[in-house]
This record gives C-alpha cells, sequence and structure tokens, in this order.
C-alpha cells in the first residue's frame, strides 16, 4: 500500500508492504544511497538515520512507524544542528578509511550533539557504541566529536 | 575530486584507443599515433595522466581505493612529477586493462598485500615526469627557447627568467604532438625537491565520504535495476532440494525466482521484498559430501599431520644437535582461528548480462579475478566484459576473490535487464573464504646464558597459493605461509622451518589482513617471548640483544620502548608487551598496555609504534593505518574466530562474530623514523604485530601465555 513520509524536509511516497525497512525504501526506491547497510539487525549503526531527531537503525524500521515523523539521512546532515561542523571535524581530523559505516557514525554523532553539546567520553562510547567501524576510526571519530563540540 | 563523474563510456573509448597501441606490461611510454591526439582532444601522455585544454588534470588509479588511502598517496606520487597541486585534479578508477594497468609486482589488476606505494613508487613518479618533460618541451618549442631552461611549477611552465609562463592546459596541443620520451631519459626529481611526497595532505576522497555522495558498488543503480536476496548453500558443496517458489512470488514486489547450482535467489523490486521472498521459499537443501565437517574434526586432523615433518622452508645450522645440546628446551604448539574478513560493506555486485557483453557494478580488489569469474560464467570474450570498479567499502583482503562476482552473474544470466546481487550480513559471514587456521609446532633451545642455539618452527595449515598459483609454490613450501617465519630478525645460528600444507575439508580459506606475517609473526614473537622469560630477561632487552646485526629493526624497537615507558612499573593485573617485525618492507615495534580484569577480561589501554617504512608518502595516512591496522588485528585477537558444526559455520553477524566497538578501542600512538631508504608497505604491517603484543602484555600481566587465539578470558581469571 502506498505510504507517504517526509524526508529531509520534503514528502516522498513510495507502494510498498508496511513491514518494508525505512533504509531499502531510502536506497532502493527513493535512491538517497548515502545511508548504508551493514547488517540488517541494528547490530552496526551503518544504516543510522534520524527520526523526529533521534538516532534510529532504518534497516529495523518498518515504513508504516515513519509516516507521521520527520526523516534525517546523512544527505541532510549538513542542515541539522552541529552537522556542519562534524564535517568540517571529520575532515579535518581525517578520521573516514573505508567510509563506508561514516553515514551512520555522523547521524550518530549528530544525535549525540544534539542531546548534549559537550560530551564526556563516557558520553561518547553511549552513544557511539552501537556504530561499528571495521577499519578501526574510532579513536579520531572520538577526536572529530571533541573537536565539533568545541 | 569527482567521483560520480567516473564516465564509463569515456574511459573505454580513451583506452581502448590506447591499449591498442600498447601490447603489453606496464606502460608510462605509449607512443601517440598521429590520430591519437586528434581524437582524444587531451594530452595522455600515459595510462595514467589526461590534461584537457581547459587544464584539467585526470589522474587515473591503478590501485582500489578501500580505506587504506591510496588514491591520496597514487595522485600524490603523479602529482609531485607534474607539479601540480592536488586542489584540482579528478579522480577516475582505471578501466579493466590488464595491458595498461597490472600491478607489477602480481601481474594481475588487482590492489594487495600492502604492494601499491612499493610496486608503483617508480612508475607513476615515472609517468608524472614524463608528462613534466613533455609539457616544459612544448613550451620551450613555443618560446624557442632550450627546454633545460625552462621549469614547472604548480601547474604552469616558466621560462628562465620566469617572466613567461604558460598554463598545462595552453600546452595541451602542442605537448600531445611531441615524441613521448622512454622512462630512462625522464629525470625524477631528488627526494629533497618534494613537495607533496612525505606530507600529510589531505585525502582527496573524504569529502564523498562525510555527506552520503561517495557511490560504493553497493550504491549502483544502472537504470532498471532489480535487487536480488542470495541464499548459497550453508554447507560448501551443498544444493538447494526444495524452494517454494509460488510462495516467494506471493510477495509484493518479489519478480523471479532464480535457482543456480549452489544458491537461490529471490529477485525483487527492492532489497525488503527480495528478502521476505527469500524466507518465504523455505529452501531446503541437500548439504552433500561436508554435512559432518566441524572444528574438532579440522583440528584434529591438523594436529595430526602437524606431527609429521614439512616441507623445508629453511635450515641452517644442525637443529636437532642443538636442542639436543641446549641448556633449557621449550616446545609449544601454537592456534590461530579460523577469521572472517566482515567488511562492512557486505559482499555485492550489480550485473547486466546482454546478449553481446556483460557489464559489472561492484568495489573488487581484483578486476582480473572479476573478468575471469564473469567469462568462466557467461562464455563471452574476455573483451566483453565491462567492469564499472568502486571504492571498496573494506577489503581486508575478501574482495581479491571473485566468488560473489560469480554468484552474483550466475544470477544475471536468469534476469532480463540489470540485477543487484546482496548478501545479508548472515551470508557474507558464513560463505566466506576464510583466513586459515594454523596449528604450528615451535621448539626452542637456550645456552646456559640464556642465548638462542636453535629455532625450529613447523607451519601446518591450508596453502592459498596451491590453490590459486601452485606455480608459487617451493618445493611443497608456500611463500605466505612461512612469510614471516622463515626470516625471523633475531640472530638464531640453527634454524629450521617447515611447512606442512593441511588442507582443511569443506572450508574455504584465502587472503586476510596481513596475510603471512599475521600468521607468523604471532608464533615468532610470541615464542621470543617465551625464550626471553625462559632465560628470565627483559623481554625489550632480550630482543636487542639478538638484534645487533639489525639495525633498522633495533632502532625501532628502541624508540618504540622509550616512548611507551617500557621498564616504568605497573599496577596488579597490568602488563606491557612488545613485538618487532620486519614484513611487507617496512620495520615495526609496538607496544601494548593491557589489563587482564578479575575475571579474565582483557582490556588494551594503549598502543605504540614505531615504524621504519622507509620513504614516506602521507605519514597521516602511516598513522591511520597504524591505528586501524592495530584495532583489525586486536577484533581478532580478542574475539575473532569462525567455527564450524554439521558443515555450516556457528557464526552470523555482530552479536557473534563480534567487531571491537569505540569503548574497547585503544588510544595507537604511531611514531614514524625518518629513512631514505625505498618505500615499504603499511597497510597491514599494525595487524601482523598487534597479535603477540597483546599476549606478552597478557601474559606480562598475569604470568600465563595465550598461545591458542582468540584470547579466552575464562584462563585468565584471577586464582
Amino acid at each position: 500500500m502506498a505510504f507517504s513520509m517526509q524526508i529531509n524536509g520534503r514528502t516522498y511516497t513510495v507502494d510498498v508492504d508496511g513491514d518494508t525497512p525505512l533504509l531499502w525504501v531510502l536506497r532502493d526506491l527513493l535512491g538517497m544511497t548515502g545511508t548504508k547497510f551493514g547488517c540488517g539487525q541494528a547490530l552496526c549503526g551503518a544504516c543510522t538515520v534520524h527520526v523526529d531527531g533521534v538516532a534510529t537503525r532504518s534497516c529495523v524500521t518498518p515504513i508504516e512507524s515513519v509516516v507521521e515523523s520527520q526523516v534525517t539521512t546523512i544527505e541532510a546532515l549538513h542542515t541539522v544542528a552541529h552537522g556542519k561542523a562534524l564535517q568540517d571535524a571529520w575532515i579535518e581530523l581525517e578520521v573516514p578509511q573505508c567510509g563506508y559505516c561514516q553515514s551512520g557514525q555522523l547521524m550518530s554523532a549528530a544525535a549525540l550533539l544534539e542531546e548534549t553539546p559537550s560530551p564526556t567520553d563516557d558520553d561518547i562510547d553511549n552513544a557511539m557504541w552501537g556504530n561499528v567501524c571495521r577499519c578501526g576510526t574510532y579513536q579520531r571519530i572520538r577526536a572529530a566529536i571533541k573537536r565539533a563540540s568545541a | 575530486m569527482s567521483n560520480s563523474a567516473l564516465g564509463p563510456q569515456l574511459n573505454r573509448r580513451h583506452f581502448l584507443k590506447a591499449s591498442v597501441a600498447v601490447g603489453g606490461g606496464l606502460v608510462v611510454n605509449l607512443a601517440l599515433g598521429p590520430d591519437f591526439s586528434a581524437a582524444a582532444a587531451d594530452f595522455a601522455p600515459n595510462a595514467f595522466i589526461r590534461i584537457d585544454r581547459k587544464g584539467l588534470v585526470t589522474l587515473v588509479m591503478p590501485q582500489v581505493e578501500m580505506g587504506q588511502g591510496i588514491y591520496t598517496a597514487q595522485a600524490m606520487l603523479l602529482a609531485e612529477e607534474l607539479e601540480i597541486a592536488l586542489d584540482d585534479v579528478k579522480l577516475e578508477h582505471a578501466p579493466l586493462n590488464e595491458a595498461l594497468y597490472a600491478h607489477p609486482m602480481l601481474g594481475r589488476q588487482m590492489t594487495g598485500g600492502s604492494t601499491s606505494i612499493r610496486a608503483f613508487w617508480t612508475p607513476l613518479r615515472t609517468a608524472g615526469a614524463t608528462a613534466r618533460t613533455l609539457l616544459i618541451q612544448a613550451a620551450a618549442k613555443e618560446w624557442n627557447v632550450d627546454p633545460v631552461t625552462c621549469r614547472a611549477e604548480d601547474g604552469f611552465v616558466l621560462d628562465e627568467s620566469g617572466t613567461r609562463k604558460l598554463a598545462y592546459g595552453e600546452l595541451v596541443d602542442i605537448a600531445a604532438l611531441l615524441p613521448v620520451p622512454a622512462p630512462e631519459d625522464v629525470t625524477l626529481k631528488s627526494p629533497e625537491d618534494f613537495k607533496l611526497l612525505g606530507t600529510s595532505a589531505k585525502r582527496l576522497d573524504t569529502p564523498g565520504k562525510i555527506n552520503g555522495s561517495l557511490n560504493y558498488g553497493i550504491d549502483a543503480f544502472p537504470d532498471g535495476t532489480k535487487i536480488a536476496a542470495i541464499a548459497i548453500s550453508p554447507v560448501l558443496g551443498g544444493k538447494p532440494k526444495s524452494v517454494n517458489e509460488q510462495a516467494a512470488l506471493a510477495i509484493n514486489g518479489v519478480r523471479q525466482v532464480v535457482l543456480t547450482d549452489e544458491a537461490v535467489a529471490v529477485v525483487g523490486d527492492h532489497t525488503g521484498a527480495a528478502k521476505k521472498g527469500l524466507e518465504a521459499a523455505s529452501i531446503e537443501w541437500d548439504d552433500g559430501p561436508n554435512a559432518q565437517v566441524s572444528s574438532a574434526d579440522i583440528v584434529r586432523h591438523l594436529e595430526q599431520e602437524s606431527q609429521k615433518p614439512g616441507a623445508i622452508a629453511r635450515s641452517e645450522g644442525d637443529v636437532t644437535t642443538a636442542l639436543a645440546g641446549a641448556a633449557q628446551r621449550i616446545d609449544v604448539v601454537y592456534q590461530l582461528p579460523f577469521l572472517s574478513h566482515a567488511a562492512m560493506e557486505p559482499m555485492n555486485c550489480t550485473v547486466h548480462v546482454r546478449e553481446d557483453a556483460c557489464e559489472l557494478w561492484v568495489g573488487t580488489q581484483n578486476l582480473s579475478a572479476a573478468k575471469l569469474a564473469a567469462v568462466t560464467v557467461t562464455g563471452l570474450e574476455p573483451e566483453k566484459i565491462i567492469i564499472n570498479n568502486h571504492i571498496v567499502g573494506g577489503g581486508f583482503g575478501r574482495r581479491l576473490e571473485a566468488d560473489g562476482i560469480a554468484h552474483a552473474v550466475k544470477v544475471a544470466m536468469h534476469v532480463d535487464g540489470p540485477v543487484k546481487v546482496i548478501w545479508s550480513r548472515e551470508e557474507d559471514i558464513q560463505h566466506g573464504y576464510y583466513r586459515p587456521y594454523y596449528y604450528d609446532r615451535m621448539s626452542g633451545g637456550i645456552d646456559e646464558q640464556g642465548n638462542p642455539v636453535a629455532w625450529m618452527h613447523r607451519v601446518s595449515g591450508s596453502s592459498i597459493f596451491a590453490r590459486i598459483a601452485p606455480g608459487a609454490m617451493q618445493n611443497g613450501v608456500d611463500p605466505d605461509g612461512v612469510e614471516g617465519a622463515a626470516h625471523p630478525p633475531y640472530k638464531l645460528p640453527a634454524i629450521q622451518v617447515e611447512f606442512n600444507q593441511v588442507e582443511p575439508q569443506g572450508v574455504l580459506t584465502s587472503w586476510w589482513r596481513g596475510v603471512g606475517p599475521s600468521h607468523n609473526v604471532f608464533m615468532v614473537e610470541s615464542f621470543i617471548d617465551e625464550l626471553a622469560a625462559a632465560a628470565e630477561a627483559d623481554p625489550v632487552e632480550y630482543r636487542k640483544r639478538l638484534l645487533t646485526e639489525n639495525p633498522r629493526a633495533l632502532r625501532v624497537l628502541e624508540l618504540a620502548a622509550e616512548k611507551a615507558d617500557w621498564g616504568k612499573p605497573l599496577s596488579a593485573r597490568q602488563g606491557r608487551g612488545v613485538a618487532v617485525q620486519f614484513a611487507f618492507g617496512s620495520y615495526l615495534a609496538m607496544i601494548a598496555d593491557a589489563t587482564v580484569e578479575a575475571d579474565g577480561v582483557v582490556r588494551v589501554t594503549r598502543i605504540v609504534t614505531a615504524v621504519d617504512c622507509g620513504l614516506t608518502v602521507n605519514p597521516d595516512t602511516i598513522a591511520a593505518q597504524m591505528e586501524g591496522g592495530a584495532l583489525y588485528g586486536l577484533t581478532a585477537a580478542l574475539y575473532g574466530a569462525i567455527t564450524l558444526k554439521d558443515g555450516r559455520v556457528e557464526q552470523s553477524n555482530f552479536d557473534n562474530y563480534l567487531p571491537l566497538r569505540i569503548d574497547e578501542a585503544p588510544h595507537v600512538e604511531t611514531h614514524i623514523i625518518p629513512s631514505a631508504e625505498p618505500p615499504g608497505g603499511i597497510g597491514e604491517v599494525a595487524t601482523s604485530a598487534v597479535f603477540p603484543a597483546v599476549t606478552n602484555a597478557i601474559f606480562s600481566a598475569t604470568g600465563r601465555r595465550v598461545r591458542t587465539l582468540p584470547v579466552n578470558p575464562a584462563d585468565l581469571r584471577e586464582a
């Protein structure tokens, strides 16, 4: 059936089953491929988007659950508070290696700074724990979050 | 850099032209036919550089970017000699063309083994210098002066006084008509004149990685792309027995069910539909001959085979006599598990099989293997295979294998239009080409002073070379199987190293980050630590005394020890461990600090590395590779193990094949020793070294020697 939703400030309508994960709607039907598939089980965070400002794993979020919500993806991160500062810090500190997880890392980091503008190491651990990076960029992620929050 | 502008049509047209003129080998002195420059309208003196009339410089990347920073490093090699800044260059992936882009050391169009800089250091600099030489000649011709009086600088050629200057774009037409000099007639810059090389230039691939705009293979959606979810037989060699096609087709958005010999794919409008359809298909499998395979049996078999003598990789001195006469003798067994690569980008490949061609969209480390896989499945001629390669979302060796491409092409043979075959994370972990299980026996003897008198190392495990390049085997020895074992950095008066090829039933094996050294350095650096302990010597002092004839290794060790505060006291249950290695052309010393909690859980809190990798290209990239390489290995040391039961891999996703997470990540410090030696590799060195650095730290903390990985906290509980 048809579902309409707000993504990055625009309205989109798709015709899929209600249990279809938001991730596949974004990637396969709407062409927003910046949000990545990593595990399909909310275990790695590569698919993180904001649903009403909350960091959310889109791979386990049914499309029918977000019709009333504002979804923000990596493509619009620069429009979110702290988004641009995080992107600048990511470049400044050369955070990404393969880069595949970094959309999710940045979305989680932006949600963290929205909630906690000056996070401690523990705050960073708690907010970023669900975002896996197999290239091992964690120490730069930590430093870049601190830089963006300064 | 423009990633979206990787116009394959343009590339193919251009390089088809070039390849006609070339013939074979890595060619930088491509002779331009008279019609070539007219057709291309660019100045393209070789396969790596194109400059158009507007001055836009396009650099073609022969090696694949998978996070290691090679696109930036290759661009730096070209730009240094070409005398341009990196700001405005455009990068393109090399198309499939082995004549132009084969790796000079590996002979195929592939990226691996920490060889990219070593292999392309001279060819890419020569390519840049060739273009620079021609642009200078073009300007000199324009001004009617001797080229030696002109110089190139930041995209311009200047005359002797510096008053006249011409931008590269203005010289394109003249330069394109000049004869290309032979490589030996091109002068490379002297390292003291480097402006870019040796600096931490910003990575060119970062901007697209922070806003979602960079396309990986999984992001390629040629017009009309359908998505396929795939289930491959859970047991190697098994086949689908029954499939409920009707149930799959009843799912909204499912279009087609495809059966291949060993897999079932459900094709749909989007991944959600395809996955749901695959589940509805309720596949039953005929498990075939490997239905009973278990890890326990594989290890038992290795244990038995490891008792037999292996093929001799190295034998110097009389080890048997030396062992018999030793003041103390130590005999140990080390075991390393099967490992999955678990790159963040799951295996995927988009394929369009047409009547006259097979086009792929994929991120691969190995275009040669990808081509071969497509040729084998389709029966098409090699020149009918088109590969649109992409930046890779994690390789670690997994994308050297083309099995995922073969599976995808098999599915695509049945699909009208392009189809993207995506593996679930479960498929990715359960259908790997795993790092082999190794079962190594080591024996050593020390004299009254504690010095080693005998060193015996027998490697037992799968041989990757025997499968992919049997010609590389040397009298039964797999050179990768003993890399890092045959030549430890230490002075050892009698040494014997053997290789015992033992293939596991029902398991595929392949390269994993760090390859031979990531296996053998664990054994060698654990064992030298055991000898030091037997000699009641400090682990660093003991190594230093055996490195007096190896100055570069000694220097990295001394620097790491100084920076890591070696010798400063630690609290109870804290330990500090060291490892030294020469691998991939680079010297590395690593010191890890670990705390072992009362319940046996190990926390690595700090890692210090000192590296001598010769002349550096980009120091920040070296640091990034030390950080990432160390964490990749640390993850495996603490958690990594693929095990099998009833022929099936028991792990499936990140809840049981655990990745290291941010709260467990130690701070990694990198110290680079300035060097004028030829460049060495850096992408894998820290991965190899971290295994023993950590287990030696655990020994220092607890007195318990970890000889089997991954670390088992139950063995380390406080007594």
